[in-house]
């Protein structure tokens, strides 16, 4: 105890309400009718259902796979017959669907082959793998998968490993009484993340209302012969925030922007270090955690609860007061009124308060905020959340951003301590998600665009070559057409055409190797010529032959303007002239 | 020197041009919805002000005066001017993307906005010279962007107060605008001490 | 004489001014629209040709040039708005419906593996081979509705993107005052 502890700014002092539930030792919860296990508890990846309606199941086996690194894998509470893969109302504030896995317990309770490993011999990737396997997640609320974080930055020293046994909010006492009844397993788990991690030093951080559970811890860290320190911090909501139990303990601030381990320091609840070791040790998966019955209950008490027990058989055990008429899950600080009383308990479930008016009254309506400025003040993260409330509720996000929202850790100080009672963590959340669905859709469009500018460039490039192509083999055929109409037009100058005219065609052949495109258009040029001039003669033929030396004289004009204008490039636009337009050039040409 | 301190101190905050002598009031009501446009735009007037009232000097004593043109004097100022932010955007946009990105569809709207004729024209009403002009034209032009900032700050945060319905929009901001006139008058004698 | 003393200054200042302006815009000539660019930022690149444009980037270069702003409804009433505030126009009512947003899906048993759906995706998010099936990659569709027309066998529809955890949104916590219609009222 020896130790320089911090201090966070702000923070609230609410009636803990904690002893009503450390009266009783931890109980094992019985097997439920059925079970709902989610398959999506963790962040990251929703893992793939590997089981069918049907399937027997045994107790830790695999039922959902882990779909990429940062995603845990879920397994059978229990063993049993699985009875559909189908969506069912989450714990969760929006109260929606999400994919379920529904088991029926047989009751035998049979384990699947664990096996257990002695993790020293292995590597610390493999062990990584195995913490995944099991689906340990980080039990404190936030449910990000353990292995994900047991990485040390490659830039930054690892100084401390924070182990976080703070439980600062109200009612909730499952970590206090797992630190006293398990401590020795909890150190040994915080001994695999030393091992991983390989930092300086350990500090366990537990509240000092809880002397029971820091005395048991240093019995378990003395016992084992471990250099962890267990450090007493003073009780103060939110103490048992990562970042704050972080500032207290090493003085150090991790902005929103940054990772922890980025500035040499991890934390991690006590429950998954106990989860760890279980699932190291003994080859067990997470399928139950503690979970705190407590509230408007005759009986609170920490019972071990199987993941997927509906919460309102669960509740049933602490025997529920008539009045009661809602579940909240998690603290009254965070925690939020679940949306059906059947929802499942999953790996986030630390406690589940009965609800009722005479626990929790009804707040009073929302009043104006004055800028009192008392929500500052209580802000642990010394943020300005009336200005954040002002422009959240303007929706003006970009201000909201600047005034830094996302370092919001939606503690609920602000709206504990507001006179108003304005409910400022609500208006935060809202803030965020809209923030976070304009990123999506934002993404969405230049993910759109790029796409679509890449198809345009694709098809582009595709017409192109296609043209090339075409005009590759029209250029053959024009070459082929053109020897022919030079052949044809060599035959019919044998009667009368002068020799100059027929070398136009040849031209032609000769520019058509050098130009395919202008070939092609050259050729079918020549040959609508040639259809008209073979049409000629039998428009001409009732014609009086003063008319007829009209016409011939027209023609003669136009094409010595024609091929006055492109010369030589393009010879073939001077048509082979006919013998009808040519033959009798011995009258003058007259304009009348 | 105090002579050129009151010039510039009765033009921000006792004469300003927006609230006292109610000029230039449509980008005042209309760039005032975000803080930032209005720091464009305050930016954008300031140094087009500065510009307009150095020209229209030169262009008034040595153009207008030496012929006995007077009377074509807001005709020619229009056009400097007009040429002037024309000119300006020109320049910004060859040179400074970002700051053209800021400004943006501001910068021509001064072109029409009056109280940048109108500077130039009290220039000449006040019989002032050209140094005192380019000052009178700065510190209104600071006196334009100092409320014109001030206005949209407060505007930013209307936006999340629970206005009545029918006040909401142009009619609370102009209710805003009288209020801070008020205010300004409260600078009233301020550049009378001699 | 007076009169013609003044056209004259008048003329020599319109000489004057228009050779420096003249001068300016060759000199100070800049490529491409940064407008442009900006109208493209706010719309939703759905490329779904609603507009009556061949895509997002020439309605936002028709806005440029002074087209309606209301044309494009995957960009909704908030689209609008937000083009109305970078332009300084009127907000107008879209001249279209809004739809929820939406993605197309393949009812892969009537498929007939013609390509026609492929060719017709703006942005490449149809897979398949011709006689083989397709499928559409649902995050990469827009929903812009471009490959229903020329599947010739209709097993193309579009369905609506409903809400899910992953993508709901915490609701605003105020409750909207509204303007009650001037006739009630009164």
């Amino acid at each position: 105890m020896l130790m320089n502890l911090f201090k966070f700014k702000g923070g609230v002092k609410p009636p803990t309400n904690k002893t009503q539930s450390l009266t009783l030792p931890i109980a094992v919860a019985p097997l439920p009718s059925r079970l709902v296990v989610p398959l999506h508890q963790s962040i990251g990846g929703t893992p793939r259902p590997v089981v069918q309606a049907g399937d027997k199941v045994l107790k830790g086996q695999l039922i959902g796979e882990a779909d990429g690194w940062i995603s845990a894998a879920v397994h059978a509470p229990t063993s049993g017959t699985v009875l559909e893969v189908a969506m069912h109302v989450q714990p969760h504030p929006s109260g929606l669907d999400a994919l379920c896995v529904v088991i029926e317990p047989d009751g035998q309770d049979e384990w699947i082959a664990r096996e257990p490993v002695e993790y020293a011999s292995l590597k610390p990737e493999e062990v990584r793998e195995r913490l995944q396997q099991a689906g340990v997640v980080g039990l404190g609320g936030a449910v990000f998968p353990t292995h994900g974080k047991l990485t040390a930055s490659k830039t930054v020293p690892m100084d401390e490993l924070v182990i976080n046994g703070a439980e600062c909010e109200p009612f909730i006492t499952c970590d206090d009484l797992l630190m006293r009844e398990r401590a020795e397993e909890v150190v040994r788990g915080i001994g695999i993340f030393r091992d991983l991690l390989q930092p300086k030093k350990v500090l366990i951080g537990i509240e000092d209302n809880k002397p029971e559970a820091a005395a048991a811890m240093r019995a378990a860290v003395d016992a084992l012969q471990e250099p962890f320190l267990v450090v007493q911090v003073p009780t103060l909501y939110p103490a048992g925030g990562a970042k704050q139990l972080i500032r207290v303990l090493t003085g150090k601030e991790v902005p929103a922007s940054k990772r922890s381990t980025d500035l040499g320091v991890q934390c991690f609840n006590v429950a998954t270090a106990y989860t760890a070791w279980r699932a190291i040790a003994h080859g067990e998966p997470v399928v139950s955690r503690l979970v705190t019955l407590t509230g408007n209950v005759a009986e609170p008490r920490n019972y071990e609860v199987l993941i997927g027990t509906p919460m309102d058989e669960l509740l049933a055990l602490a025997g529920p007061k008539a009045d009661t008429d809602g579940i909240v899950m998690g603290g009254p600080m965070m925690g939020f009124l679940v949306p059906q009383a059947s929802v499942p308990v999953v790996k986030a479930t630390n406690c589940l308060i009965a609800h009722s008016a005479k626990l929790f009254p009804p707040k009073a309506p929302e009043m104006p905020c004055i800028r009192c400025g008392s929500c500052a003040q209580a802000c642990p993260h010394e943020l300005q959340p009336f200005e954040m409330y002002w422009f959240s509720r303007a929706k003006n996000f970009g201000k909201t951003q600047e005034y830094h929202i996302f370092d919001c850790i939606e503690c609920g100080c602000c709206s504990f301590v507001c006179p108003s009672r304005i409910p400022l963590v609500q208006y935060f959340r809202f803030a965020k998600s809209e923030i976070w669905a304009r990123e999506r859709e934002k993404n969405a469009a230049d993910q759109a665009k790029i796409r679509f500018e890449f198809k345009q460039h694709r098809e582009e490039r595709e017409k192109a070559e296609k043209a090339e192509k075409l005009a590759k083999a029209a250029a053959a055929q024009a070459a082929k057409k053109a020897a022919e109409a030079a052949a044809a037009a060599a035959a019919e100058a044998a009667g009368s055409t002068p020799p100059d005219s027929a070398a136009a065609p040849v031209a032609t052949a000769v520019d058509a190797e050098i130009d395919p495109k202008k070939a092609a258009i050259a050729a079918a040029m020549a040959r609508a010529k040639a259809q008209r001039e073979a049409a000629q003669p039998k428009n001409t033929a009732a014609l009086t032959p003063a008319q007829q030396q009209e016409i011939a004289d027209i023609e003669a004009r136009r094409e010595a303007g024609s091929r006055s204008e492109d010369q030589g490039s393009s010879a073939a636009l001077a048509p082979p002239t006919s013998p009808a337009t040519t033959a009798d050039t011995s009258t003058p040409p007259s304009r009348s | 020197m105090s002579h050129y301190l009151f010039i510039l101190v009765g033009a921000v905050l006792v004469n300003n041009v927006v609230l006292v002598k109610i000029l230039g009031l449509c980008p005042f009501m209309g760039v005032s919805k975000k803080l930032e446009t209005a720091y464009g735009m305050g930016a954008a007037t300031t140094f087009v002000l500065t510009m307009a009232t150095g020209a229209s000097y030169i262009i008034d004593h040595y153009l207008l005066m030496p012929f006995g043109l007077e009377y074509l004097r807001t005709l020619s100022f229009i056009v400097t001017i007009a040429a002037i932010v024309q000119l300006t955007e020109m320049v910004i946009a060859k040179t400074s993307p970002t700051l053209q990105q800021t400004l943006g569809i501001y910068l021509p709207l001064i072109t029409t906005n009056c109280a940048v004729l109108g500077v130039p024209l009290l220039n000449v009403s006040n019989g002032y010279n050209f140094v005192d002009s380019l000052l009178f034209g700065a510190g209104s032009a600071i006196g334009f962007s100092l409320v014109l900032v001030l206005f949209a700050g407060i505007r930013e945060r209307i936006e999340g107060a629970e206005v009545p319905v029918y006040f909401r929009g142009v009619a609370i901001a102009m209710v805003t605008a009288g209020l801070m006139a008020l205010a300004f008058m409260g600078f009233a004698g301020l550049d009378k001490y001699q | 004489m007076e009169l013609l003393l003044a056209i004259a200054v008048m003329a020599l200042g319109a000489v004057v001014l228009g050779a420096a302006l003249g001068y300016a815009s060759i000199k100070f000539k800049v490529e491409g629209d940064p407008l442009v660019e900006k109208i493209e930022a706010i719309l939703p690149q759905t490329q779904c040709g609603q507009c009556g444009y061949p895509g997002c980037k020439p309605y936002a270069e028709a806005i440029a040039n002074g087209d309606e702003i209301n044309k494009c409804p995957p960009g909704g009433a908030e689209g609008v708005q937000r083009l109305a505030d970078l332009l300084g126009r009127e907000v107008k009512p879209l001249d279209a419906e809004e739809k929820p947003k939406q993605i197309a899906i393949i009812d892969e048993n009537t498929c007939i593996g013609c390509t026609l759906c492929i060719q017709a995706c703006p942005v490449d998010a149809i897979v398949g081979a011709a006689k083989q099936m397709h499928t559409i990659i649902a995050q990469q569709c827009t929903g812009c509705e471009l490959c229903l027309p020329p599947c010739p066998v209709e097993c193309i529809r579009m369905a609506a993107i409903g809400e899910n955890i992953d993508n709901w949104k915490w609701k605003y916590p105020v409750v909207e005052i509204k303007a009650m219609p001037l006739k009630e009222a009164a």
